[in-house]
C-alpha cells in the first residue's frame, strides 16, 4: 500500500567519475542494494535495502561510495519525529511488536560524561606510569570475614574461590548464535591473553572453546541452552542470568532460523526450533529460590567456582542486589539500561531500566550500610564506552565492568543496529558463512587485545595523576569525582560533590 | 556398597560423603535422609538409593547417575538433569524436570506445580517423566522437547491443572484420560493416541510398570490423548524488524 512506502533514511550517494565498475560493493552487501547494469556499465544502488553499515564504502578502492542521511524528511514536527512516524506505519502493516538490535539510542542523560575526576596538583604529587609499578589486577569475588590463627598464632589462610582479572574489563554475555564463531574465537582468544575473562551467554560453550575454559565464565539462564556437568565443570565461573540491561523483565528468544548447524548442536536444540528462554527462571520467585539455584551450581562444581548472578538494573536494584548478596553468589553483574542485545522489543529497550551510574551508586551505598558489601563483587555493564568510563565506574563502587558493543566494535561493528536481520556484513552477528569468514580471528583477537591494552594503560595514567598505584585505593573513592551539571538529587545518589565544592 | 546415615547431618557434610563414595562405590544408600538439599547434583556413574525424604534439587544436572528414593521427594528433582534415571516412590514437589534435557523421571504418585517446564530433546537424548497419579498446573509449559505421560491412577480429580503446555514448541504429552483439560492453550493442539503414539509409550510403561510392579496391560488399555504444539515457532509472527 502507497501509504506503508517510507522513504529510505540513508542514501547511497555514488560518485560516477571514481567508481571502476569492480563491484565490489555489490559482492560484500548481504543487504543486496548494489547491482550492476552491464548494458550501462554501470552500478546502481536501491536505497531502501541499505541499513548503513559502511561495508561497502569501507571497501570501495576508488571511495566512491558514501552513505548520507536522507533529506527526505515528514514536515518537521516536535512531537511527531520521524522515528514515531514510520514506527505506527510498521505497526499498522504488520501488527508486530518492534524488535530492535543493540543498546538503548535515545537521548537520555549519560552520567558517565557529567563526572569529572580528579588529579593531584602540587602536594600528594602523581606518579608516573611508565616508571612506577601500577597495580590494575583485581580480584572477583566474596572476601574473607574472619581471620583465623592456628595454635602458634599463625594465620590460617581461608581459601574463598576467586577470579583474578590483570584489569578491571570483561567482556560480556554474548551468545553463540546471537554472535558468530569467529566472534567467539576472537572473544575467548583475546580474553586468554589480556588475562581475563569472556562470557559465553546462555548459547552453550562450542567444543572448540573448552581450550578457553580457564578464561570463559559460562552463563545459566532460564532456558538452561547447552548447560550441562561439563559445561559447568569446564568454566572459571557460573553466571546466573536474571535480567539484561537492554530488556529487563523478558526472556530471550532466538527464532529458528538462527538454529543451524553447531549453532544447534552447542544450544542442543533442534535445528529450526525456537530457542525460547521464558522471562522468568519458573524456580526462581524469591531470593531463597535464588539460593537455591546458586548452591545446586556449587554442589554440582564441588565449590570450585565463584558463581554470578547477573541482574538488569531496575528501580529498586539495592534492595535486590542486597538479597542477591546474602543468597550465597559470590560477584553480582548489574546491567544497565543502555546494555546491548542482538534483539530486543524497541518498546522494552527503549523504556524499561535505569542507568548503570545511579544503580551501582545505590547498590554500592547500600551494601555497605548494611555491612556486606565485602560478601559480593559489582560487576557492572550498560554502556562502558571507553577507559574513563570504567574509571568513573570502579570510583563509585564497581570492582570490574564488562564490555559488549565496545568489544564489538573493536572486531568492526558499525552500529548499523540490525543484528537481528542475521546479515551482518562485518561477520559478527550472523551465522552465514560467507558472512563470518569476513571476521578473522586472528586479526579480531588482536584487535580486541589492543584495545585493552590501551584502556589499561589509560587507567593506569588516570591512577597516576591521583597519586593512586593500585586500582583497589580507586575503587569506591567517590571523592575523586566531581558532578558537572547534576541536581542535588543526582549528586546525592551517585554519593559525590558537584565541581568547585 | 556404602551405607551413609543422613541423620541430622548438614547437607554439605552428607553431599560431599556422597562425591566421595561416588569415585569408588558404584552402590550408596542414605538412610534417614531429612530434606538435605542437591543430593547427587551433577552425578554420574552410580546408583543410590535413599530412604526418607531428601530436599529440593535432588539429582540437580544429573549426568547418567540413578536414583531411588523410598519416600517422597520435594521441589526442583532433576533440574537440568542430562543422564540417569530418578524414581520416586512417592510423589513429587514443584518443577519437577526443569529443563531437562535426557534421563527419566518415574514417579509412582503425584507431582506439583511446574512439572518439565521447558523440557528439551537434542539428538538421541529425549528426556522422559511419568506420573502415576496427577500432575498440578503449568505442566510442561514452554516445552520444547520430551515426552511427558500422566497416568492418573487411582485419582478421581482432574489429571492436570490450568495452563497445560502453554508456550509449548516441541515434544509430546501424554494424558490417560476420557476427559481433555479444558481451556489448553491456543499453542497445543490435542489429538486421541494413535497406535503410533501408543508403540511410543509402550517401552516407556513396560519399565514404568516393571519398577512399580503394575500391569502393564491395565495401564496400556485406557483412552489417552497425546498433547502437541501447533508450531516450533510459535512467536514468529510476533515480531517487526525496527
Amino acid at each position: 500500500m502507497a501509504i506503508e512506502f517510507m522513504y529510505p533514511e540513508y542514501e547511497v550517494l555514488r560518485d560516477p567519475d571514481r567508481c571502476i565498475r569492480c563491484r565490489v560493493c555489490e559482492r560484500q552487501c548481504a543487504n543486496e542494494v548494489h547491482t550492476y547494469l552491464p548494458e550501462k556499465d554501470r552500478m546502481i544502488s536501491d536505497d531502501l535495502k541499505c541499513v548503513n553499515c559502511h561495508r561497502c564504502a569501507t571497501l570501495c578502492p576508488t571511495r566512491a561510495i558514501k552513505i548520507v542521511k536522507s533529506p527526505h524528511t515528514f514536515k518537521e514536527n516536535a512531537n511527531w519525529g520521524q522515528k514515531e512516524i514510520t514506527e505506527i506505519y510498521k505497526q499498522a502493516s504488520s501488527g508486530g511488536v518492534l524488535l530492535s538490535s543493540m543498546g538503548n539510542p535515545e537521548k537520555y542523560p549519560v552520567y558517565f560524561d557529567k563526572m569529572l575526576l580528579n588529579a593531584s596538583q602540587v602536594t600528594n604529587p602523581s606518579i608516573d606510569p611508565l616508571r612506577e609499578p601500577m597495580e590494575t589486577r583485581v580480584f572477583l569475588g566474596g572476601k574473607t570475614h574472619e581471620i583465623k590463627r592456628d595454635e602458634n598464632g599463625r594465620l590460617i589462610p581461608i581459601k574463598r574461590v576467586k577470579l583474578e582479572l590483570s584489569m578491571p574489563v570483561m567482556f560480556s554475555a554474548m551468545s553463540y548464535g546471537s554472535i558468530s564463531y569467529n566472534a567467539h574465537e576472537s572473544l575467548a582468544r583475546a580474553a586468554r591473553e589480556l588475562g581475563i575473562f569472556y562470557n559465553t551467554g546462555e548459547g552453550g560453550l562450542h567444543e572448540d572453546f573448552y581450550q578457553y575454559g580457564s578464561n570463559t565464565i559460562v552463563q545459566v539462564a532460564s532456558g538452561r541452552f547447552g548447560v550441562h556437568k561439563k559445561y559447568l565443570d569446564t568454566a572459571a565461573a557460573i553466571e546466573i542470568k536474571i535480567g539484561q540491561g537492554a530488556k529487563p523483565g523478558i526472556g530471550g528468544h532466538l527464532p529458528g532460523e538462527k538454529i543451524v548447524g553447531d549453532v544447534s548442536r552447542t544450544r542442543m536444540v533442534p535445528e529450526g526450533a525456537d530457542a525460547i528462554s521464558p522471562a522468568p527462571h519458573h524456580d526462581i520467585y524469591s531470593i531463597e529460590d535464588l539460593r537455591q539455584l546458586v548452591y545446586s551450581l556449587k554442589e554440582a562444581t564441588n565449590y570450585t567456582k565463584p558463581v554470578f548472578v547477573k541482574i538488569a538494573a531496575v528501580h529498586n536494584i539495592a534492595a535486590i542486589a542486597s538479597g542477591i548478596a546474602r543468597s550465597g553468589a559470590d560477584v553480582i553483574a548489574i546491567d544497565g539500561f543502555r546494555g546491548g542485545t542482538g534483539a530486543a522489543p524497541t518498546r522494552i529497550r527503549d523504556n524499561v531500566g535505569i542507568p548503570i551510574e545511579l544503580a551501582l551508586a545505590s547498590v554500592d551505598t547500600r551494601l555497605r550500610e548494611e555491612g556486606i558489601r565485602d560478601r559480593v563483587s559489582l560487576v557492572v555493564a550498560g554502556s562502558i564506552r571507553s577507559s574513563a568510563d570504567v574509571f568513573k565506574a570502579v570510583a563509585l563502587g564497581a570492582d570490574a565492568c564488562y564490555i559488549g558493543t565496545a568489544a564489538l566494535l573493536a572486531l568492526g561493528c558499525h552500529l548499523c543496529r540490525t543484528c537481528q536481520t542475521g546479515r551482518c556484513n562485518w561477520g559478527i552477528a550472523t551465522q552465514r558463512p560467507d558472512l563470518v569468514k569476513r571476521l578473522n580471528p586472528d586479526l579480531g583477537y588482536q584487535r580486541l587485545v589492543n584495545l585493552l591494552t590501551a584502556w589499561n594503560h589509560e587507567i593506569k595514567e588516570l591512577m597516576g595523576g591521583m597519586g593512586i598505584n593500585s586500582i583497589e585505593s580507586l575503587k569506591g573513592n567517590r571523592l575523586m569525582l566531581r558532578g558537572v551539571g547534576l541536581t542535588q538529587k543526582e549528586l546525592d545518589i551517585l554519593g559525590i560533590k558537584h565541581a568547585g565544592e | 556398597m556404602k551405607t551413609i546415615n543422613a541423620d541430622r547431618m548438614h547437607f554439605k557434610t552428607l553431599n560431599d560423603t556422597v562425591r566421595e563414595a561416588a569415585a569408588s562405590e558404584k552402590n550408596i544408600t542414605i538412610d534417614n535422609c531429612m530434606g538435605q538439599r542437591y543430593i547427587a547434583a551433577g552425578l554420574s556413574n552410580t546408583t543410590i538409593k535413599i530412604n526418607g525424604t531428601p530436599g529440593n534439587a535432588l539429582g540437580a544436572y544429573l549426568n547418567g547417575a540413578g536414583i531411588e528414593v523410598y519416600g517422597n521427594v520435594q521441589d526442583a528433582v532433576g533440574d537440568t538433569m542430562n543422564d540417569g534415571r530418578i524414581t520416586v516412590f512417592g510423589s513429587a514437589g514443584d518443577a519437577l524436570g526443569y529443563a531437562m534435557r535426557g534421563g527419566r523421571i518415574y514417579v509412582k504418585g503425584n507431582a506439583g506445580y511446574r512439572t518439565g517446564i521447558h523440557m528439551k530433546e537434542y539428538r538421541d537424548k529425549v528426556p522422559v517423566i511419568v506420573l502415576g497419579g496427577s500432575a498440578g498446573s503449568f505442566l510442561g509449559e514452554y516445552m520444547a522437547g520430551g515426552v511427558i505421560i500422566v497416568l492418573g491412577l487411582d485419582t478421581n480429580v482432574p489429571i492436570v491443572g490450568n495452563f497445560t503446555g502453554t508456550g509449548m514448541h516441541g515434544g509430546k504429552i501424554f494424558l490417560r484420560t476420557d476427559t481433555l483439560p479444558k481451556n489448553l492453550p491456543e499453542q497445543v493442539s490435542a489429538h486421541d493416541a494413535e497406535k503410533e503414539d501408543m508403540d511410543e509409550a509402550y517401552e516407556i510403561l513396560k519399565e514404568y510398570t516393571e519398577i512399580f510392579s503394575m500391569d502393564l496391560k491395565a495401564v496400556m488399555s485406557a483412552h489417552y490423548y497425546v498433547l502437541k504444539p501447533n508450531a516450533k515457532n510459535p512467536y514468529k509472527r510476533m515480531y517487526t524488524p525496527n
